[in-house]
């Protein structure tokens, strides 16, 4: 894995690999990590697909101090799901926003699974 | 980061993602629905980094509190407070309890995949964390529990186990080992495990 994260230029690391500021960082560098694994996309389209979002942020004033740099990763694996005909923006939305509904009905300290009826609303 | 994090808001009874969470969570269930990931495999690739999710914040507090008293004091007064007086980059949310385990008293923590896992020093959650069966057999035959994880308690050690709740989060601190006097507290860091700071491990001695 540390050989896969020395082509990405500002990833937060140490000298073994990527560090990670909250869990769901972690997810979705092992989600990323997954889909290469299976054949999904070759690491060299990731390295630039994630350029490519970190330079948009850039141009729209993003102050680049790594504290962001794993919400540019999930927007590039967005469309990198999208590119690869797997999902959409809309579709993506709909099951976040079916996510936090999830949550909302849980009561604290259990954990929060999705329903059918997160989408019904 | 805090505002990621629940915990550091109000503090209703229901449970809360943050924007970014419910989008990691949409794309793992798009993903795993359409066969392209196995949420197994996915827990597998994070575990691989249970000890890299910033420094080892709880490490260097567990032995802090082994070289200097008045600093386990406050640690087992207010941990949030004691935490945040290491200057961590990342700061310690609210509600953080630290229990201290004693050859009369051994702790063990559980809670599920909720915010409440204090992840700022624990790093992140094991995956065998997340599972309902150790969340309940926990609670019901804890000392079953460790024993799978290898932890043989005397016979009078009580367990104690902790259920975190809305307002509280808990990390354990382990006895410490023997053969380590003297030792530096960056030294005795090396020695504290994740599984430790839980409470399904215990320290071994050098």
């Amino acid at each position: 894995m540390s050989e896969l994260a020395a082509d990405l230029p500002g990833i937060p690391r140490d000298e073994v690999g990527p560090v990670f500021r909250e869990p769901w960082e972690a997810q979705a560098f092992a989600l990323t990590l997954a889909l290469h694994r299976g054949g999904l996309f070759q690491w060299s389209e990731w390295v630039a697909m994630l350029a490519e979002e970190v330079a948009r942020a850039q141009a729209a004033g993003d102050p680049d101090t790594g504290s962001t740099y794993y919400r540019h990763w999930l927007a590039a694996l967005e469309r990198m799901i999208a590119a690869k005909g797997i999902s959409d923006a809309q579709a993506i939305q709909r099951y976040s926003d079916a996510w936090v509904h999830a949550a909302r009905r849980t009561p604290h300290g259990s954990p929060i699974e999705l329903l059918a009826a997160d989408f019904q609303r | 980061m805090g505002d990621e994090h629940g915990h550091q808001h109000e503090h209703p009874d229901h449970s809360q993602l943050t924007e970014v969470q419910a989008r990691v969570r949409a794309l793992e269930t798009i993903l795993t629905e359409k066969g392209y990931v196995d949420p197994a495999a996915l827990d597998h690739i994070v575990d691989a980094f249970q000890t890299k999710i910033g420094p080892r914040n709880g490490a260097r507090l567990v032995a802090r509190a082994w070289n200097d008293t008045r600093f386990k004091a406050r640690l087992l007064a207010n941990a949030t407070d004691a935490a945040n007086s290491m200057g961590f980059s990342s700061p310690v949310g609210a509600h953080l309890i630290a229990v201290e385990n004693t050859i009369q008293t051994h702790n063990l923590v559980v809670c599920t995949l909720c915010s409440c896992y204090p992840w700022e020093v624990l790093g992140l959650p094991p995956v065998w964390y997340k599972s309902a069966p150790y969340r309940s057999r926990a609670v019901i035959e804890p000392r079953a529990v460790l024993a799978e994880f290898g932890v043989d308690l005397p016979v009078g050690t009580r367990v104690r186990v902790w259920d975190s709740t809305a307002e509280t989060r808990f990390m354990v601190v382990p006895m410490r080992p023997s053969g380590t006097q003297g030792w530096s507290e960056e030294r005795l860091a090396t020695l504290v495990t994740r599984d430790s700071m839980i409470g399904t491990g215990t320290v071994n001695p050098p």
